[in-house]
């Protein structure tokens, strides 16, 4: 038998939070993995919605490029509200 | 410095630091297989664990009871569905580990080859084999591969509620008639080692233990997690007001865990071979199950294919 598709499941746990994902699971189209995501990672209430996108269209970041992609953000200190010196007569800023 | 350690030297260093290791990230083949072969016999434990209970539910002695085994059983295959994800990140394919399975070639948790025979059992099940399931899966939840540490976090949220509806069950009929009560003890004494054997061969004889411990596959060796759960389920018996079959189960001052008897491996490696007593029954089960569904599997693909032509040439 031809494996179905791989489907990756994201769900909106509550009403103003972000989908995360949750697993995946094989479906023979986006209808059924929809069906199926509802039966395999909801059943206690775990979301208010539901996203599924076949695994073959995400694509991913590489490990192996973790440094050049993620390394030059740590020297910008700048970056950070932290950096400044602010004198303490300041109050909220 | 770190540039001359090797791939394998590091990937132990993130282990050690406890770091996750996730699905794309370098690891050693060994690791990669080991994780395959325990995540899939776990999924596979979760699915034929379906047919013991399965059994049971037509002849549920209320619909409340009914209800709560129906939900039981769908979370068992909730939580076989989540671990097949977690083993295929690994690059396993969901064809070829059923196909394992159906074959024989894989295992699967040896508890589910002893029959259910009577209401009590499906009690005696939630109380003593889920409660010896979650200890090993509390466990698990902090292993080492990411995928699987969370497929057991969510498995772990579920289980509680296992053991719970089969206590229980075990608790209304131990308020009921002596023949109830009879009941639930026949099938205490015939659960209770089988659970004990559920942690796998004392440690001694465990081969694949001190790699799995090292990578942090295993967080709890066999004979640690089989005591705790012997600590656990006393107290739960004496509330119960059952006995286990063990002369030598007691409590030791000194150590302050309880003690039992020698566990008859020899049962162990039988069942674990194929010769228990209902080990061609399950597979068989499984199979049939297999087959008998083929034709909605390749129905619901031709199907979908149907769809996205119709789809394309409206595009068009």
């Amino acid at each position: 038998m031809q494996d179905w598709p791989l489907f990756e499941v994201f769900i909106r746990s509550k009403n103003g939070l972000s989908h995360k994902h949750v697993g995946s699971l094989h479906a023979a189209d986006a209808h059924m993995a929809m069906q199926n995501a509802r039966d395999v990672y909801t059943r206690r209430n775990e979301g208010v919605s539901i996203w599924v996108v076949e695994a073959r269209h995400i694509t991913a970041s590489d490990p192996e490029d973790k440094d050049a992609l993620f390394e030059p953000a740590s020297d910008k200190i700048y970056r950070h509200p932290t950096f400044y010196d602010l004198p303490d007569a300041l109050k909220h800023m | 410095m770190t540039n001359t350690l090797s791939l394998e030297d590091r990937f132990q260093q993130r282990i050690d630091n406890e770091e996750k290791i996730e699905a794309k990230d370098w690891m050693p083949d060994g690791y990669r297989k080991t994780l395959i072969r325990q995540i899939s016999q776990h999924a596979h434990s979760e699915i034929v664990g379906m047919l013991p209970e399965g059994n049971w539910i037509t002849r549920a002695p209320s619909l409340k009871r009914k209800l709560a085994l129906l939900a039981k059983v769908q979370d068992e295959a909730g939580h076989g569905l989540y671990l097949y994800s977690a083993a295929e990140t690994l690059g396993a394919g969901r064809d070829e580990l059923l196909h394992q399975l159906h074959t024989g070639k894989a295992k699967y948790s040896s508890i589910f080859n002893y029959p259910t025979l009577t209401w009590a059992d499906i009690g005696a099940v939630g109380w003593l084999v889920d409660g010896a399931a979650i200890m090993n899966q509390v466990a698990l939840c902090r292993a080492s591969y990411g995928p699987y540490a969370r497929a057991m976090v969510r498995i772990c949220k579920e289980e509680s509620f296992h053991q719970r509806q089969g206590y229980d069950i075990l608790l209304t009929m131990m308020k009921g008639t002596d023949a109830q009560k009879k009941m639930v003890q026949d099938a205490v004494n015939r659960w209770w080692w089988p659970s004990l054997m559920m942690f796998g061969p004392s440690d001694i004889d465990s081969p694949n233990s001190a790699e799995s411990m090292k990578w942090k596959i295993k967080r709890l060796s066999n004979d640690e997690l089989r005591q705790r759960f012997v600590d656990m389920s006393v107290p739960q018996a004496e509330i119960l007001g059952v006995t286990f079959p063990d002369p030598e189960l007691k409590y030791n001052e000194v150590t302050g865990h309880y003690q039992f008897g020698v566990i008859d491996w020899e049962e162990f490696w039988r069942v674990v071979n194929g010769n228990g007593p209902c080990n061609e029954e399950r597979l068989a089960a499984r199979v049939q199950a297999h087959e008998e569904g083929a034709w909605v599997r390749d129905a619901a693909l031709a199907y979908a294919e149907k769809q996205k032509q119709r789809n394309s040439s409206q595009v068009a």
